[in-house]
């Protein structure tokens, strides 16, 4: 398959969150202010690509080989804790600017289910290893997109008048569905 | 500490969807039909109680530290378990959950349990904790996959029920549904909430449940 294709068709027509439903949890937690959910998505893009990069060498080159295919799950979610733990060390030794703008981020991404997901996919779609990380890429630049335009909406939502009982979670998720349909549009795209 | 209060709590006082608003991902994705929500549902309880039995009856031998990990490890466990439970029996079923079985691991709520309650509390508690909470998520996902199914595609598990001549809103069954069809009903259940609230029936409180994932 076309990488180009591939690329253009995670950021926008199947974006992560409003077409697949994958890390909604950060998409409403940390989507407040612009630059918090910036650095999210930096954190994320680091990491996915990297997870998914280790998972699928994990997959092929041991799992496969050994005939412990159905050991996926819990060997992937184990990687990802691993490399998430081992990321936030590495980046304290050696760019510590990074590591304080990505600060409380970092060990937020093992419960982002974007991570794991990418990597399933990945395998379930029979990528190769660029195709893996052109996935991946785009996957996380798609979710850094969504990230991004919900924090901008989200910040304007203290000058609004929304009723009580829609504040907060709701209006959030009633938001993300309108811009959901916004990306239905890019659906006759490729 | 009264069974059923634990129960009560994990089924309404603290709906992990509509009060919590945690482990979305999977809820929104599955939910195109009733049958589906309950699906999904059934297998969150399966993998709630399980790793709730589990780790209580390990939480003395799981040394503190590396807590977070066994939990993990147990949790992955039971959801392997259903993955392949699920595709030996229920093909179809597998096919429509498709990934968000695997990613039940993923689900915080499951961990939350396992941290807040499980790995305090005595076997039998947590299992309840495990029943309430699981039931809680499915109350949620068959909610919104009998409104889905119902506006989106005119069917109820699949049975139709307003004959030919009626055009369903296909946009209920897309992603855009999911996420403005939770937003209402978490708008609906929040006025509920405020009202009997306001009105003095306050549920009883239970510090030792408040939540602090993340």
């Amino acid at each position: 398959m076309n990488l180009f294709t591939i690329l253009i068709s995670t950021i926008f027509i199947n974006n992560y969150v409003f077409a697949q439903f994958l890390g909604i949890c950060p998409f409403l937690g940390v989507s407040n202010k612009t630059e918090t959910a910036a650095g999210m998505g930096v954190a994320v893009t680091f990491v996915v690509t990297l997870a998914s990069v280790i998972t699928y060498v994990i997959h092929h080159y041991i799992l496969a080989k050994l005939g412990l295919e159905y050991l996926q799950t819990i060997v992937f979610i184990l990687v990802i804790a691993a490399l998430v733990q081992l990321v936030e060390m590495f980046l304290k030794k050696s760019s510590p600017g990074l590591y304080r703008a990505l600060g409380v981020y970092l060990p937020l991404i093992t419960t982002n289910c974007i991570v794991l997901g990418v990597a399933i996919l990945n395998i379930d779609m029979n990528y190769n290893i660029i195709e893996t990380i052109v996935n991946a890429l785009g996957a996380s630049i798609g979710f850094a997109i969504a990230l991004l335009l919900m924090a901008g909406v989200r910040e304007n939502f203290e000058l609004a008048d929304i009723p009580k009982p829609l504040q907060g979670f709701p209006i959030s998720l009633i938001t993300a569905g309108l811009m959901s349909i916004a990306f239905l549009g890019f659906s006759g795209l490729v | 500490m009264k069974l059923s209060k634990v129960f009560y709590n994990g089924l309404i006082r603290e709906n992990t969807i509509f009060v919590q608003a945690i482990g979305l991902c999977g809820l929104l994705a599955v939910t195109t039909s009733a049958i589906n929500g309950l699906a999904m549902g059934i297998a969150v309880i399966a993998v709630t109680v399980g790793s709730n039995f589990v780790i209580s009856l390990l939480r003395k031998v799981i040394p503190d530290k590396i807590r977070i990990p066994a939990f993990i490890v147990v949790i992955a466990t039971f959801v392997t378990v259903v993955q392949m439970f699920m595709k030996a029996y229920t093909p179809d079923l597998d096919r429509a959950l498709g990934i968000f079985i695997p990613l039940i691991v993923v689900n915080c709520m499951i961990l939350g349990r396992a941290e807040a309650f499980a790995s305090k509390y005595g076997i039998l508690p947590s299992i309840v904790d495990g029943l309430g909470m699981g039931l809680g998520y499915t109350l949620a996902t068959t909610t919104l996959g009998i409104i889905r199914e119902v506006i989106g595609a005119g069917s109820l598990f699949g049975i139709q029920l307003f004959g030919p001549n009626f055009e369903p809103a296909l946009i209920f069954i897309m992603p855009p549904g999911a996420f403005i069809i939770l937003g209402i009903l978490m708008g609906f259940f929040n006025y509920f909430r405020r009202k009997k609230e306001s009105e003095g029936i306050k549920g009883a409180t239970l510090d030792e449940f408040i939540y602090n994932i993340d």
